[in-house]
């Protein structure tokens, strides 16, 4: 199974590759569009800013690339962020995104329960659907977080996680999936995960 | 809901792990990958690397170190000690740590904040302070391992730092350090609730009663310990256990 992990602008990405290898995966991070559509699995992973990734993707035409693949992906992440229809994270208010998900992404809005964000540190998931990708997973599976905007809840939510509000902890529509959370720094249940979506 | 954290901090010398106790005195406990294995497999939330090496050749040790515990180990962990500048944090990043703390040199060039926050995000700016306790109530914070004090005071400084940028804020009573007898609670709660960026506490544990008063009492996100893990006197998965008993949120594993 060939693994490509898109290079682009954005942080952490090498983790991603680390927790393949731990998993026994063999993992490629590459910009390269012939490499990305010939994988079976793509992995658009990162930590970054929305306005400043949208803009690379576009000049190095990976917009168009990811929009079109047919293979399983997972976004992680800013990954995640990118992949809905909009995202607040820009200099004039608002960013237009991939649009795989209609779903938009705004900052979280301390309130008087929790004044903090970001949202960092591990907190649980509320699968709401049988999705592929949490089986196996324990009842209130926690996963590692660490980020200030989230995807509203919409028609391709897969799963919530509370933090101020309820949002999309994950996605889902067609052959595209995405998770808010790091599975690649969630322990025990994060590679549970991303072996579950080797499997897909 | 949010879990409280627990953080086992690891004190790396020449590539082993070292405890120093009240900032002296330091005995070996172990290789820090397996050291640092062991406490995820026992439920650990992350994990805290600080390099106490001060030569040269020290420091490029410990720059694979991080390669290799970043490929071992697969929850968030934190380094520091000695990042002076902006190439010292970008190598740290580039070896995979999640998160740099920063301590000295933050507050010798406050700009570093602002700089490390701007470049990489605020996410991986963790900015430590070890503060001590004057008989006037001042807290005042200390350079270079607690040896040096300086003019800044804890609650200014947290506030200056959380404005340039920073993510989060690891606090050490060098008071309560290595004396076992609780954390810094009043201090902790205070510092808490002028800051919108988490606030790990750091110096005092010595039994569970102390943690669940440190995430009550002193509203701390997250608790660092080390020689209690590091010597067994407390194991991860039983105080995890009480703590969820005392209904404070907690990931079990």
């Amino acid at each position: 199974m060939k693994v490509a992990i898109i290079k682009y602008n954005a942080g952490n990405i090498r983790s991603v590759d680390n927790a393949m290898k731990r998993i026994g995966a063999e993992a490629e991070i590459t910009g390269d569009p012939e490499i990305i559509k010939s994988a079976d699995k793509v992995i658009f992973p990162g930590v970054g800013e929305a306005e400043t990734t949208m803009k690379y993707l576009r000049e190095h035409k990976l917009d168009e690339l990811i929009v079109d693949l047919k293979q399983p992906v997972l976004g992680i992440c800013i990954g995640m962020q990118l992949m809905c229809k909009s995202s607040t994270e820009a200099d004039n208010g608002k960013v237009d995104c991939l649009g795989i998900f209609e779903e938009t992404v705004q900052k979280f809005i301390p309130n008087e329960q929790i004044s903090k964000v970001p949202h960092m540190g591990w907190n649980t998931i509320a699968p709401q659907s049988g999705c592929p990708l949490f089986k196996g997973l324990p009842d209130d599976p926690y996963f590692y977080y660490v980020h200030s905007y989230y995807a509203s809840v919409g028609k391709n939510t897969i799963a919530t996680t509370n933090y101020i509000n309820d949002y999309s902890a994950a996605l889902h529509r067609d052959n595209f999936y995405a998770v808010q959370f790091h599975p690649e720094k969630s322990g025990a249940l994060g590679e549970i995960l991303l072996k579950n979506f080797l499997e897909l | 809901m949010l879990a409280k954290r627990i953080i086992p901090c690891l004190d790396i010398k020449n590539g082993q792990t070292v405890k120093g106790v009240n900032f002296l005195n330091i005995q070996n406990v172990g290789d820090p990958v397996e050291l640092g294995a062991e406490y995820s497999r026992q439920g650990a939330d992350e994990l805290v690397f600080l390099d106490i090496t001060a030569s040269h050749e020290g420091r490029k040790t410990f720059s694979e170190l991080v390669t290799r515990i970043a490929r071992h180990i697969s929850i968030p962990f934190t380094v520091g000690g000695g990042i002076h500048e902006l190439k010292d944090v970008d190598t740290l990043l580039c070896a995979g740590a999640d998160k740099v703390s920063i301590n000295s040199a933050a507050i010798k060039n406050p700009d570093l904040i602002s700089e490390v926050a701007k470049q990489f995000g605020s996410q991986v700016c963790t900015v430590a302070i070890d503060a001590k306790c004057g008989e006037d109530g001042v807290w005042t914070c200390y350079l270079n391992g607690g040896r040096v004090p300086t003019d800044r005071t804890l609650f200014e400084w947290a506030k200056e730092a959380q404005e340039r940028g920073a993510g989060e804020i690891l606090f050490t009573s060098m008071d309560h350090d290595g004396v076992k007898q609780g954390f810094a609670n009043e201090a902790l709660a205070r510092l808490s609730e002028s800051l919108s960026i988490p606030v790990i506490a750091s110096g005092g544990a010595g039994k569970m009663e102390h943690f669940k008063d440190v995430f009550i009492a002193g509203k701390a996100d997250a608790a660092l310990a080390a020689s209690i893990f590091h010597f067994h006197e407390i194991a991860i998965p039983d105080l995890k256990n009480y703590l969820a008993k005392e209904n404070i949120p907690m990931r079990i594993v």
